[in-house]
């Protein structure tokens, strides 16, 4: 790299005032990203990569401020520039791209009216900024660019909105995009447009972007160069695809272990975590920041701080013991004991849950939305079912559904050990109240914050099993201990406890009434991976413990494909796709399957074609006629069935046994079209 | 597990909750308005309590050499056209503002807390006739409302003043409460509530109530020094007490014409006195809003 480069951080050091006290945020990040050159920098949540993204603009929230270090724009210190100079280079050079596109937009004002602002601010007339807007949208693969223009932000799905937003952001010809999560809240097949969009941006226009992101995977696919971030500290940095296959530090290596991938199953495999939580705010660290966590930590490690070391070709990390990081010993022993069957090997085949012809219509502005349209599934004792498919296609609604907690329209048929339960809670007996319960997505909805850990299961038990307030508190001390939560944390409010343990509270509230079946509904989507890993393992165990089945509801697919013995894929509140999930996964698979699975950026780096949908999901209240996903099929056009597709609905066919597709389009004929 | 080692866990999870207690404290110390405030409200306070015992004068004494006499040595705040003495009379009027103030407050609390709840949680058709009725009295100005319910009851009194007032609060707290509880109810505890069999009752008031707090107190503070205002203003138009007692708004009622001949000084005492309680309650609203980042 010969030229200067766009951003350098030189040793950048942030802190927060949190309660009167400054917390250190960044620790000493040095960094530089080339002009033209894509930088990715990942971590877990509370690492420092937003405050990073941040203080390349000089954009900190209030409590905020450099404590030390440089922040070198094109070789110009920012630290040192006047309120003026920073808010010209973020109008001409810097843009930024942030995680909600909705709310980074004024929801008053018509796009186009946003969109031209930021031409007029670069000096164009009023007509000319119009027109220059409606360019810009085209530019950002827009179709309808003048009806587009004339809507307010709330009237666009995700998708389109983050174009927007990008648009805007490449208004200025910025030298250097700031993207913070810019995918993070679009579904699979959505996220992979708007990221094949900024590949293709940035080969035109030679942007250099700062891509922040937890996503390994999308990295992977958008990065020249990746930084990796622990507790404010740049702990490893080189080429992407060095860093990913072959990790140095051994917080990359145990964050690389703990993701499912690649065909991991629960049955043969399981993931490994990394110990310990990470630190709180501010912590004051004389040694690495990662050693009370590291499996090879010495007693160097927890004196002194590790320099960056180089290891070759820009890759450097900042550990003692690189050279050792890839061999480093596992955190959890890498396989199973005994595979799922074996244990309920009595039970094996029975049928615990039958769903049929569930529908759930709900009236809105006097139009009937048909959010779930007669869904039939089995799951057996002891099995796990995963549920896919992008938002709106039901998934949360089913789960309602079976439990009661909404109640479902008539015809439909939840039947329980054979029993044919009644669609509303209240007609519900405790015992089948209890036989099936839920794990939230979200720990922080899902507990009291104002109730103590064990007066939260303590009453589940009370109530689910009729014992006196003394023998539940034991029981729900029992049952915490069993999940790995500390006796000392029993008295602790949800709000002192992490994310990870909150959601083991949360599953020990599941289990309290010692469930049947229990519905997992994203229950790892807003924690970490590597806590991520260590919940997955905690419900295999379950599962294998107690035979307990589970509905398993996630919009990360390989999170679904390790952990479920049989996957159901939906669309628009209809089941397209049924069976056991290596089939699924296997293929072949049905179109819209085959556009999802294809969407998802593998870590691994290796290239798959990308199999797009047409156009967005429509509106569940005005559903295309024929077969719903017609107007986007991949797999449509040539198929000689077309005229079948777009007139009648297909039914969820056994197109080999055990094997259900909604598809007119024969089975070999897709397999034959996928193969090539 | 040892005993031992939970109990020493359990310390430190402890020691982490007195943590936080102790640099939100740091930072309420910190803080003026708030420090401020509470200085002004103890020293009210304390004069609610031992006012009869500070003050150099009864309420009621009477001296008819020493009318109107300007503030001195002798009277400090001066003396009224009865020959009372201002000083005295406006500390030993301090307790029945704030008692009144206070109670009409918790009742108001109480009242429109409870109605919000049931409002929030149920939804539907109850929700809208009881906010469309909320509406309703709150569209009428608190004052009139006010005068003519003491007018209706035929007879002031601190009680009816108390009870009306605290009837007026209601709908605000009501309103606010709901709008929280609308929240409250989407977040998934309330489900997980439903899928242990629990009552109603139960999820009203040992699930959600908890988690409204917060914004309930601030709304406490806020009606609180409403009431003040309110409850001086009723005495000031002469609904709010008996007459002759002790009052601040009463004591300005009731010597307000003398301004013109300039004796200012009966009337300006307690209407600082009035301003003084007023500011440093919204002071100590403002401070725990900041702190507790509300």
């Amino acid at each position: 790299m010969s030229d200067t480069p766009i951003l350098e951080l030189q040793d950048l050091r942030v802190d927060y005032t949190v309660r009167g006290i400054d917390r250190e945020v960044l620790r000493g990040i040095s960094l530089s990203i080339a002009p033209g050159e894509a930088y990715g920098l990942v971590g877990e949540s509370g690492c420092g990569k937003s405050t990073a993204a941040y203080a390349a603009m000089r954009y900190l929230p209030r409590n905020g401020k450099i404590a030390g270090g440089k922040i070198l724009f094109d070789g110009r210190d920012m630290t040192t520039m006047n309120n003026d100079e920073v808010s010209e280079l973020r109008r001409s050079a810097i843009s930024m791209v942030y995680q909600n596109p909705i709310a980074a937009m004024n929801p008053t004002i018509r796009i186009g009216h946003q969109l031209a602002e930021v031409f007029r601010m670069g000096g164009a007339t009023k007509e000319e900024s119009f027109s220059k807007a409606e360019a810009a949208l085209a530019r950002v693969q827009i179709a309808d660019a003048p009806r587009v223009m004339r809507r307010y932000p709330h009237q666009l799905s995700g998708g389109m909105a983050q174009r927007v937003v990008i648009a805007m952001a490449l208004a200025s010809n910025p030298r250097l995009l700031v993207m913070d999560e810019p995918t993070t809240g679009l579904d699979a097949t959505v996220e992979a447009e708007v990221l094949d969009l900024v590949r293709e941006l940035r080969r035109e226009t030679g942007t250099a972007v700062l891509f922040i992101s937890h996503n390994l995977g999308v990295i992977r696919h958008m990065c020249d160069r990746v930084g990796v971030l622990y507790a404010g500290s740049l702990v490893e940095q080189g080429e992407t695809a060095t860093v990913l296959s072959n990790p140095s530090h051994p917080y990359t290596v145990g964050l690389l272990r703990c993701i499912p991938r690649g065909g991991l199953h629960k049955n043969t495999d399981r993931l490994d975590t990394i110990s310990g939580t990470p630190p709180p705010l501010g912590q004051h660290f004389d040694g690495c920041v990662f050693a009370p966590r590291c499996a090879l930590a010495e007693d160097k490690c927890t004196t002194n701080v590790p320099e960056m070391i180089n290891i070759g070709n820009g890759h450097i990390a900042r550990c003692f013991k690189h050279n050792e990081a890839s061999g480093m010993p596992r955190n959890v022993e890498s396989v199973t004991v005994s595979p799922t069957r074996n244990a309920s090997v009595q039970q094996k085949g029975s049928q615990l849950l039958n769903i049929d012809h569930l529908s759930k219509a709900f009236t809105q502005d006097g139009h009937t939305v048909h959010v779930v349209n007669d869904v039939s599934l089995r799951v057996g004792v002891g099995e796990t079912l995963g549920l896919v498919g992008e938002s709106g296609a039901g998934k949360t609604t089913i789960a309602k559904l079976i439990l009661g907690l909404t109640g479902s329209d008539s015809g439909s048929h939840v039947e329980l050990n054979g029993k044919d339960l009644a669609a509303t809670l209240k007609k519900r007996d405790v015992a089948d109240v209890g036989a099936m319960q839920i794990v939230f997505q979200n720990p922080d909805q899902a507990l009291n914050r104002r109730h103590s850990v064990t007066r939260i299961v303590g009453r589940a038990v009370q109530k689910l099993r009729g014992l006196s307030a003394e023998e539940s508190t034991n029981r729900a001390h029992d049952l915490l201990s069993g999940m790995r939560v500390e006796a000392s944390l029993h008295s602790a409010r949800p709000s002192q406890l992490s994310g990870g343990l909150k959601q083991r509270v949360a599953i020990s509230r599941a289990f309290a009434g010692a469930p049947q079946l229990v519905v997992c509904d994203e229950p790892t989507s807003a924690l970490d991976v590597s806590v991520q890993a260590t919940i997955l393992n905690l419900l295999v165990d379950l599962q294998k413990q107690d035979g307990t089945s589970f509905i398993f509801i996630s919009h990360d697919l390989g999170v679904v494909r390790y952990i479920s013995d049989k996957i159901a894929v939906l669309y628009l509140g209809r089941v397209v796709e049924f069976g056991e999930a290596d089939v699924v996964f296997g293929g072949p698979h049905h179109p819209y399957t085959e556009a999802l699975l294809s969407s998802v950026p593998n870590i691994d780096g290796s290239v798959r074609k990308r199999i797009p949908l047409a156009g967005s999901v429509p509106s569940p209240s005005n559903p295309p006629t024929g077969c719903v996903l017609n107007p986007r099929c991949p797999r449509m056009a040539g198929s000689g069935v077309e005229g079948l597709c777009t007139t009648v609905e297909p039914e969820l066919n056994e197109v080999e046994p055990g094997h259900f597709m909604r598809c007119h389009i024969p089975l070999d004929q897709l397999r034959v079209s996928q193969q090539k | 597990m040892s005993n031992v080692e939970s109990v020493n866990s359990v310390v430190r999870s402890n020691a982490e909750r007195k943590q936080i207690r102790k640099e939100r404290l740091a930072l309420l110390r910190k803080n003026k308005a708030f420090v401020v405030g509470t200085t002004i409200l103890f020293f009210w306070i304390v004069l609610a309590v031992f006012g009869e015992l500070i003050a150099p004068y009864a309420a009621d004494e009477m001296s008819f050499e020493f009318t109107g006499m300007a503030p001195s040595s002798q009277f400090w705040f001066g003396t009224d056209s009865l020959g009372q003495d201002v000083f005295s009379r406006v500390l030993i009027g301090t307790r029945s503002i704030l008692v009144m103030s206070f109670s009409a407050t918790i009742l108001g609390t109480i009242v429109g807390a409870s109605i919000g709840l049931a409002s929030g949680y149920f939804k539907g058709a109850l929700d809208t006739v009881i906010m469309r009725l909320l509406e309703a009295i709150s569209a009428i100005p608190v004052l009139i409302i006010a005068l003519l319910a003491i007018a209706a009851v035929g007879g002031r009194s601190p009680v009816i003043t108390v009870l009306v007032i605290g009837f007026v609060f209601a709908p605000n707290i009501a309103r606010t409460v709901r709008a929280t509880v609308l929240g409250e109810t989407e977040l998934e505890y309330v489900a997980a509530a439903r899928l242990r069999a629990e009552r109603t009752p139960h999820i009203l008031f040992r699930e959600v109530l908890p988690n409204v707090l917060p914004p309930i107190i601030v709304e406490f503070t806020v009606r609180l020094g409403y009431a003040i205002f309110a409850i001086a203003t009723l005495s000031f138009l002469g609904a709010g007490v008996e007459t002759g007692s002790p009052n601040w708004g009463m004591q300005i009622s009731e010597n307000w014409s003398s301004i013109f001949s300039n004796t200012w000084w009966p009337t300006l005492f307690p209407a600082l006195a009035i301003a003084s309680l007023a500011v440093c309650i919204n002071l100590i609203s403002d401070g725990l809003l900041e702190v507790f980042e509300i």
